[in-house]
């Protein structure tokens, strides 16, 4: 039985009163609130092995060397990838998009080449790959999504074709919720002979993720989205993908042999992780996900999905709000615009009532002007987020609505 | 009004909501900002919402009109240039914004993390206080 009230006292966070009153925290997209669990891994390794990873021949270095390595194949797991050097720790999603663009990219990566996104992909997935055809003569391809967010395949296949090298997408999208259907897309993908990058950062933190099954050949998510500390995050890639790629930074860690007529490099995945790696952060994050697995993916989509439909039922009681993105195949992510009330006047007053919602573009520009929009206000749910929340979220946007209500 | 008039109007709210639906009933009676100024030349940057800020030197003194898309954000600008109105740049300079935010109970909005640009309104009228 999945019991929310006994889940939120794990999360030391939710024991914060502003004002006397609880928060209502409704930006989970943005980041995920840490369980204590998490505090209490990290801290153990400070207070009983800290030191740094890989180098040394004495205990505490021994210790963080097995706890990073086993945070890599708790990672693993959680992925269901099929080696352990297939998973590259890196500072968070964005650096692991930037290193195969950078590394890969620029290997593989030719004029008259295309790379193909989605119009709602986060700056993280787009801005990487535009740079790398300014520099490479490449051109950006942009496949286009229904007007209520939904995928629409017709438009995919019509910009795919042997020009394409790589197929960059979000197996959900952080306006939209948008749920893309990145199997399909993959198999269409590798049969013109592209490589796929799947950006998991929202899908990762709802629905269990299978590299295997979806058959990517690169994922990218970050840590402090899936309950684990910031400063983490990872790519997955095929090890065979991984092999062929050069280096991303130089320095320390990643090398296999050095002189000054020569350097030759570490194998996979140590030669994507120049100098000192978040060793802490690293066992912080697979803290998180033991702690996903305890809860089980299961009842969490079984809870997220019942509050999906509980959030849709309340937002509809307010006067002129209009949810953008309302794709069959959506996760907990409402974007939304109350009649012409600026969404900064919207968050004024939800803070004022302490509800959590972030407002602007998102860091997905794009997606939030085809939408016909500058600016919108977000809510969105996480594996903690309760009834209440929706409700406190309900009676202040009926709040703020009546307060901006133009006579 | 003046802004000790103003200042004395705010001591009289007991909640948030009632001074801020003074703050909107400011907002309202901004004199309008010409359309043809909405540009990207006037803008203020580093706003969530769009601000624009308009300068009109005349005999020693600077008049400003300003308009935001965002309702409190219009009525923060209409306290803003009842504060720096039709004074002369030194004026300008000598005036202490944060103290009569302070005394109006309105300090929220100028700190650096609300980030609604009204400190980057603030500084640019200071810029142009000092071009003159």
């Amino acid at each position: 039985m999945y019991d929310v009230y006994k889940i939120r006292k794990d999360f030391p966070i939710f024991d914060v009163r502003i004002n006397g009153k609880p928060v209502a925290y409704l930006d989970t997209t943005a980041s995920a609130q840490k369980p204590q669990a998490v505090f209490d891994a990290m801290r153990r390794v400070y207070y009983e092995f800290y030191a740094n990873p890989h180098r040394g021949t004495y205990y505490f270095a021994d210790a963080i060397t097995t706890a990073y390595e086993q945070a890599r194949e708790t990672v693993r797991q959680f992925i269901n990838a099929r080696e352990v050097r297939e998973i590259v720790f890196t500072r968070n999603a964005t650096e692991s998009i930037n290193l195969v663009a950078s590394t890969w990219g620029l290997q593989n990566v030719r004029a008259g080449d295309e790379i193909l996104i989605s119009e709602a992909e986060h700056h993280a997935n787009l801005v990487p790959w535009q740079h790398l055809c300014e520099i490479s003569g490449a051109k950006l391809a942009v496949f286009p999504v229904a007007d209520n967010g939904d995928y629409i395949e017709e438009e995919f296949l019509a910009r795919l074709n042997e020009k394409t090298k790589l197929v960059a997408v979000s197996a959900m999208s952080n306006v939209l919720g948008t749920m893309f259907p990145i199997k399909k897309i993959t198999a269409a993908a590798h049969g013109v002979g592209a490589k796929v990058l799947v950006d998991a950062c929202q899908f990762a933190v709802h629905y269990p993720l299978d590299v295997q099954d979806i058959d990517c050949d690169f994922a990218a998510f970050s840590g402090h989205k899936i309950y684990g500390p910031t400063g983490i995050g990872v790519l997955y890639g095929k090890a065979e993908v991984l092999e062929k790629m050069p280096p991303y930074q130089f320095g320390g860690d990643m090398i296999d042999n050095v002189t000054f007529a020569k350097t030759t490099y570490a194998d996979i995945p140590a030669r994507f992780e120049a100098g000192t790696p978040a060793s802490v952060q690293a066992v912080g994050m697979a803290e998180g996900i033991k702690y996903i697995e305890r809860i089980g993916f299961a009842d969490i989509v079984r809870h997220e999905e019942e509050l999906i439909r509980y959030t849709n039922e309340r937002l509809a009681e307010v006067p002129k709000l209009k949810i953008i993105g309302t794709a069959e195949k959506k996760g907990g992510v409402f974007s939304f615009a109350v009649g012409k009330i600026h969404p900064q006047d919207l968050a004024f007053v939800l803070n004022k009532e302490n509800v959590a919602i972030r407002i602007g573009h998102h860091c997905a520009q794009p997606i939030v002007n085809r939408m016909g929009y500058n600016s919108l206000a977000r809510a969105s749910l996480g594996l903690y987020t309760t009834k209440e929340d929706i409700d406190a979220l309900t009676a202040a946007l009926l709040k703020a609505e009546k307060f901006f209500r133009e006579e | 009004m003046d802004i000790e008039e103003l200042i004395e109007n705010f001591s009289f709210f007991e909640n948030w909501e009632e001074k801020y639906q003074y703050v909107i009933d400011l907002g309202n009676k901004l004199e309008p900002l010409d359309e043809a100024y909405k540009t990207e030349e006037w803008k203020v940057k580093g706003c969530q919402s769009q601000v624009w800020l308009v300068p009109h030197f005349a005999g020693g003194r600077i008049h400003f009109a300003g308009d935001s898309d965002a309702i409190l954000v219009k009525g923060i600008i209409a306290i803003i240039l009842l504060i720096y109105n039709d004074k002369t740049p030194e004026e300008i300079k000598s005036i202490d914004v944060m103290k009569i935010f302070a005394k109006l109970g309105l300090e929220e909005n100028l700190t650096p993390s609300r980030r609604n640009g009204m400190l980057s309104m603030v500084a640019k009228i200071k810029e142009y206080a000092d071009i003159k």
